[in-house]
């Protein structure tokens, strides 16, 4: 019984975990029809920034994890003004090209500036080890992950649903030509939100760090998975991608405990009998644009 | 030195030469090793070590040996086994290269063993560590190790050392089945027990519920083989789980602790038992010079894969000296088989049967010296064979 439970937790965390790396790929995706498969980038960014500030700098964890937020979002909003921005009407196939060269320039460059073995950032002796709960062994880290990935989820929801800006970000995917009609200015809700999304994957690469490891290759390797997210969980709200996260995750882990043979494929077996059962993803709908 | 680009030099030097009618002279009076190494990719740090260390070889030994000029020509093939091929063609065919050598992964040396065989020039292993490596080609000579050499040797230290239940832990590839089947075979007839048997895939994210099933199957160690990159996560989340806690040990091949990845890892993996062919720590004055050296010119510590290149760079200088500066492939192979030397990570010899390497394997505990984390070596099995080939 507490096998289950440990691995339920297990699971939990790395479902939030997936979901913050991908969510921003979501919003890419579904809300702007953008392919964006450079996601990756900038979650190492934010990974590797807060190794340097925390391992090198001596900053505090927590004060850096922010920091890993905000210069993802602002690397992310620079390249949308200079680079992205001029693909938005392009085929899918160019933005593929584009999105795909431009992660083989970040794994280059990081590799050049930081070398290819794996980094760790330095954690407070709080987050470490695990602690017992009524025989259930808790992650001290995993658990943080969880509170914070659950309160980002609320806020992004609540956002979305009741704020002035969430309002105006749904009317411009819904119709951009109608949206501009009525002054909303839609290139810079689009930039905004994109900018939060490499914002997101920022964080989410500083918190995957401890799990998944962080090195040069970290945009390729988890390609994958950002899009399995993105497909099983469908692409046009944030309630998709949270439950396919979540399914994933919890998925992944009890394969690999119950049947460690089978492990790494349950994953795929589960994608492939989603998108069978509804090919536009749990939550899918016909693409917006 | 060093140059990926020598290609067009090299065309151009012999067009001018050409023109002079004294190429053949000039040809004569070099030697070329082209060295095939995973510069870029996941195994980059493997290539990165090899070639520092034979960059501190050279600066240490001169680059004339013999009276011929050693140039060394380094192509990167990410250890990806069709580059492989492609840059050992290059290399024998145009820039008509008298040693190929490196080759990061077992697949790596394996597609280059066929053209080593055909072309009649030494292939010379300075990294990868399956133990069929050496039978692909009577012309292929190693210098790093075989995953057979350490984890007999750690099977039969844990036999001995009241290790009783055994999970394993072992990634899923060709060194990783080679370091379970030799463990176990020693292990269970020493009257051990493995329990619990798990495979990790090659590119695995989380180890989180292979950590669980191990710690619920309440073994009294772990034998672990990941590759070099891995370990450091792989000590991190069995910390986190507080396997430590519960009174399992880590134990295996050496590659877990790698030099080059240990300080990194924190302190979960003191107190970690492996067997290795080589630690930064290796008490000799020779290997204390070699590390410093090393540390000055790099900024980093050595780990295996560098004092395996530093050791394949000798051998190469030793074949020469022996054949007189003669660059006949089977003469220097001929050369190489049953020579002997001290090393920094102790004395090693090729085994003159096999062109395998022999070296004591040193059994190590991670310990905290000066602050810093290292391989503490408190054991040495002396002249071990490859007994990967000597069972058959």
């Amino acid at each position: 019984m507490t096998a289950i439970l440990t691995n339920l937790f297990d699971g939990v965390a790395y479902g939030m975990l997936l979901f913050v790396l991908a969510c921003g790929l979501a919003v890419t995706l579904g809300l702007m029809n953008f392919v964006n498969l450079a996601h990756g980038a900038f979650a190492m960014t934010g990974g590797y920034i807060c190794a340097v500030l925390v391992n090198q700098q001596g900053w505090p964890f927590f004060a850096a994890l922010p920091l890993a937020f905000v210069s993802a979002a602002v690397i992310g909003i620079a390249l949308e003004r200079t680079l992205y921005r001029h693909l938005y009407a392009r085929s899918h196939l160019d933005q593929v090209l584009f999105t795909i060269g431009l992660t083989f320039m970040s794994v280059a460059a990081v590799d050049y500036v930081m070398g290819s073995s794996r980094v760790f950032i330095n954690l407070p002796a709080a987050l470490q080890g695990q602690f017992d709960l009524f025989g259930v062994g808790i992650g001290r880290y995993r658990l943080m992950i969880i509170i914070i990935c659950g309160l980002l989820t609320i806020a992004l929801q609540l956002v979305l649903a009741k704020t002035r800006f969430g309002s105006r970000l749904r009317a411009a995917v819904d119709d951009p030509r109608a949206a501009s009609g009525l002054g909303i200015n839609v290139p810079q809700v689009f930039a905004f939100t994109f900018a939060f999304g490499c914002g997101l994957a920022g964080l989410g690469g500083a918190l995957s760090a401890e799990i998944l490891g962080l090195d040069p290759y970290f945009p390729l390797k988890f390609m994958i998975y950002f899009l399995i997210v993105v497909t099983v969980g469908g692409s046009s709200s944030i309630t998709g991608p949270f439950l396919a996260s979540l399914l994933l995750g919890i998925g992944d882990v009890a394969g690999k405990y119950y049947v460690p043979k089978m492990g790494p494929f349950v994953i795929y077996t589960m994608m492939i009998v989603i998108l069978i059962w509804r090919p536009n993803g749990l939550f899918g709908r016909a693409a917006a644009r | 030195m060093f140059g990926r680009h020598r290609l067009s030099w090299v065309a151009t030097l012999a067009a001018v030469a050409g023109l002079v009618a004294a190429m053949p002279a000039r040809a004569e009076d070099t030697v070329k090793v082209g060295l095939i190494l995973p510069m870029t990719g996941g195994q980059a740090s493997t290539g990165k070590q090899i070639e520092n260390a034979i960059k501190l070889y050279m600066q240490q030994k001169g680059d004339t040996v013999a009276g011929k000029k050693v140039e060394i020509i380094v192509k990167d093939d990410a250890a990806i086994p069709d580059k492989t091929k492609t840059a050992a063609q290059e290399l024998i065919v145009n820039d008509k290269v008298n040693f190929i050598a490196g080759f990061g992964v077992t697949p790596a040396a394996l597609a280059a063993a066929p053209l080593a065989t055909q072309a009649k020039i030494p292939e010379v292993v300075m990294a990868a560590g399956t133990s069929i490596i050496t039978e692909r080609s009577p012309y292929i000579v190693r210098t790093s190790f075989t995953l057979a050499q350490s984890s007999t040797i750690i099977a039969d230290w844990a036999v001995k050392n009241g290790i009783k239940k055994v999970a394993t832990l072992t990634s899923d590839y060709a060194p990783g089945n080679d370091a379970l089947n030799f463990f176990k075979q020693n292990f269970t007839a020493g009257g051990g027990e493995v329990v619990e048997e798990v495979k990790t895939p090659l590119a695995n994210p989380d180890f989180a519920p292979f950590l669980q099933r191990m710690k619920d199957a309440k073994p009294d160690a772990i034998f672990v083989f990941v590759p070099a990159g891995q370990g450091g996560n792989f000590m991190k989340q069995y910390a986190e789980r507080g396997l430590d806690k519960a009174g399992i040990k880590v134990i295996g091949p050496g590659d877990v602790t790698d030099d080059d990845l240990l300080n990194n890892m924190g302190d979960a993996v003191l107190g970690t038992v492996t067997a290795h062919l080589y630690s930064a720590a290796h008490p000799s004055q020779m290997n204390k010079d070699f590390v410093a050296a090393y540390k000055k010119a790099f900024g980093n510590r050595p780990g295996f894969m560098a004092v395996s290149g530093y050791d394949g760079i000798h051998l190469i200088y030793e074949a020469l000296k022996k054949t007189g500066g003669d660059t006949d492939g089977t003469k220097l192979i001929e050369a190489m088989k049953g020579q002997k030397w001290e090393s920094p990570r102790g004395p090693i010899s090729i085994d003159p049967e096999t062109r395998d390497i022999v070296q004591n394997i040193y059994i190590r505990k991670v310990e905290k010296v000066d602050g810093e984390l290292y391989n503490v070596e408190f054991a040495t099995f002396e002249a071990v064979k490859d007994l990967g080939k000597t069972k058959k």
